[in-house]
């Protein structure tokens, strides 16, 4: 096996664009459920928002990308109002269940046959992203080191990518830094202590709805235009598990964690992937077992496998404060 | 005070918080029903009554917290009817909880923090800019220390509230009530669980309040704290406002004390009785002991 191609794939991927994309989605997630203690199980219906508002407005309505990034930002407020309005008066589980229903209905109406002329339905809306690609100042080539090395156009894709996760990470700080931070901290804690010192908890919930989502959407316009690609099945609720997990793996309620967690939770993932692919192919795998083709869902297992040992050894996830999950939240 | 009858929903020369015709069921349960009463200004009212008998709830629907079946009342001259919780709050009408509500994973200074009212940096978009709001948390950080320093608590500043005492939460949660400088404050059960030195201290701010010249309604079991501090006593019973008077009539009126040991037991009819009915409690505890 080769070791060091292992190694050098894993430490790509950790900076790659699914790194990125579902570092933007585990932030946004961050400051709903670690900071605000709202359960947004539909957080792929944010960035379908974000992803599919830059697509069709290029191909379908023929504006400029620029105009659609504009859109998505204004859908995902959208979409946070829908849900939040009528459920965020009533108890926690009810923006659990109708995020996830909604998240679904937008899967399925953006690869329907009914709307397939404007979504593109099953085949999705593809290479429609060049305007962003003729933005980019670096001219024809490879750069970087060691293992991170990328032609021009990943790269470019990779430092708009790494800085909007930047920009995403700046603002929840000094959000959680400030008052505002204090009052969703306080919801989390106990809604009816925030209600009793005065505080608008439905307000700051909505807010917060609001500001996690447009963070998602972002993540979501990264994928389709890195990818330069828009697919339906790219936004269903395995991506909302998945950054959830990031969050989780990184530690909730610390600014670092989402991307730390996106970050280790892409590393193993392609870590598991080459093990097994080179495995299979020096056929150390017995055939019986796993064959070349179920590579792909036998990398979950073990990846789910490597997930379990951390709330074994580090319950309160990498960037996570072991005292603070001590105390029991009612 | 000394003018007031002590009679059910009696007329007080200066009320602040004044309830009308105020009823919650639960199912077949009526928790409260108060046709009329009245809380004095910048006096202590104490509210006692059995469990059960609704001073919870009647707490939870004056500051917003739960829905009346029906009622009307005013805070200061204004009416308060459907208003949600945070607007009672910023009315100047702050509670405590029975059931501390501290916020655990938090520390005990942005517990405290949290109570001041009108923080610029609370907006969303001014939350972004630090200069906008770092000269008023300063000033509500001062005020916090003084408070947690008038509650002895100072040296729990940075700890998370979550790994405070139950006494120390009751005494975190009535500081921060503090925090917002409030006109009255309601509090349910302050002393409960508060060790009884401590405790004193408790009563001497709630008396220190009164001075300032705020309104206390508190709820407390323990007669000798009600006794010791509350100018006036208003008795619940099965939701209804069975008595009120000074704290030194209270504990002779035989209408509470029906309501405390239930209306059917019998009292000692004569002196004699009563002598015969303790001479057979000795004996029988002398016969367990042996
Ligand atoms: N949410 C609720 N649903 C159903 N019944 C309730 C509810 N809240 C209170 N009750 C009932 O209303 C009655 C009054 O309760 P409440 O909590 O106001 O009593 P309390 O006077 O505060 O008693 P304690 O001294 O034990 O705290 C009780 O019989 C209780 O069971
Ligand atoms: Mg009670």
């Amino acid at each position: 096996m080769d070791w060091g191609l292992i190694v050098s794939e894993t430490l790509r991927a950790a900076v790659g664009q699914e790194a990125i994309v579902f570092a933007l989605a585990a932030i946004g997630l961050n400051l709903h459920f670690g900071y605000t203690g709202l359960l947004n199980f539909g957080q792929a219906g944010f960035l379908a928002m974000g992803a599919y508002s830059t697509g069709i407005c290029v191909e379908y309505l023929q504006w400029s990308l620029w105009a659609g990034v504009g859109v998505g930002i204004v859908a995902a407020i959208v979409l946070a109002l829908i849900l939040g309005l009528p459920t965020l008066r009533l108890r926690a589980d009810y923006l659990a269940i109708v995020t996830i229903a909604a998240a679904e209905i937008i899967r399925l109406i953006a690869r329907s046959v009914t709307f397939g002329h404007i979504t593109g339905g099953s085949s999705g809306i593809n290479g429609y992203a060049d305007a962003f690609y003729e933005l980019n100042p670096l001219g024809d080539g490879t750069y970087g080191f060691g293992p991170w090395r990328f032609d021009d156009n990943r790269l470019w894709v990779l430092m708009v990518g790494w800085g909007l996760v930047g920009l995403s990470s700046l603002v929840v700080l000094l959000l959680v830094r400030s008052p505002w931070g204090r009052v969703i901290k306080a919801i989390r804690e106990d809604e009816d202590a925030a209600r009793s010192l005065g505080k608008n908890v439905y307000a700051y919930k909505v807010q917060s709805l609001v500001v996690g989502g447009v963070i998602g959407a972002f993540g979501g316009m990264v994928f389709a235009i890195g990818n330069q690609s828009v697919q339906a099945d790219n936004y269903g609720t395995a991506t909302t598990f998945l950054a959830l997990t990031a969050v989780i793996l990184g530690g909730t309620a610390r600014v670092p964690g989402p991307v730390g967690g996106a970050m280790i939770l892409w590393g193993l993932i392609s870590f598991t992937e080459n093990i097994l692919r080179q495995a299979s192919a020096e056929g150390l795998l017995p055939t019986a077992i796993i064959s070349g083709t179920q590579v792909g869902i036998v990398r979950f297992m073990l990846v789910g496998l490597a997930l379990m040992a951390l709330p074994i050894f580090r319950p309160q996830g990498i960037f996570g404060n072991r005292r603070e999950i001590t105390f029991e939240t009612r | 005070m000394s003018s007031v009858p002590p009679e059910p929903g009696s007329a007080k020369p200066d009320p602040i918080l004044v309830v009308d015709d105020l009823r919650r069921r639960f199912g077949g349960l009526v928790a409260v029903d108060v046709d009329h009463v009245e809380i004095q200004r910048s006096s202590i009212t104490a509210l006692i009554g059995p469990n059960g008998a609704g001073k919870t709830t009647f707490f939870n629907l004056v500051t917003g917290f739960d829905e009346p079946d029906a009622g009307r009342w005013t805070f200061d001259g204004r009416p308060m009817q459907r208003l949600p919780p945070h607007r009672v709050a910023r009315g100047g009408m702050v509670r405590t909880f029975q059931l501390t509500k501290a916020l655990a994973r938090m520390s005990v200074m942005d517990n405290m923090k949290l109570g001041a009212p009108d923080q610029r940096g609370e907006n969303f978009f001014r939350a972004l800019v630090p200069s906008f709001w770092r000269a008023q948390e300063a000033e509500v950080e001062a005020r916090a220390e003084s408070l947690l320093e008038r509650f002895r608590l100072t040296r729990l500043r940075d700890e998370y509230a979550g790994a405070l005492s139950g006494g120390q939460r009751k005494l975190l949660e009535m500081a921060r009530a503090l925090m917002s400088d409030p006109t009255m404050v309601l509090l349910d059960e302050p002393m409960a669980g508060v060790n009884p030195a401590l405790g004193e201290t408790l009563l001497a701010h709630i008396q220190s309040l009164r001075d300032l010249g705020k309104t206390v309604l508190f709820v407390e079991h323990d007669m000798d704290a009600v006794n010791e501090i509350s100018d006036w006593v208003v008795v619940m019973g099965e939701g209804r406002i069975i008595a009120e008077g000074p704290p030194e009539a209270i504990g002779n009126d035989h209408v509470v004390i029906d309501a405390y040991l239930g209306s059917h037991h019998d009292a000692p009819a004569t002196l004699e009785e009563e002598q015969r009915q303790l001479d057979e409690l000795t004996e029988a505890t002398a016969r367990e002991s042996e």
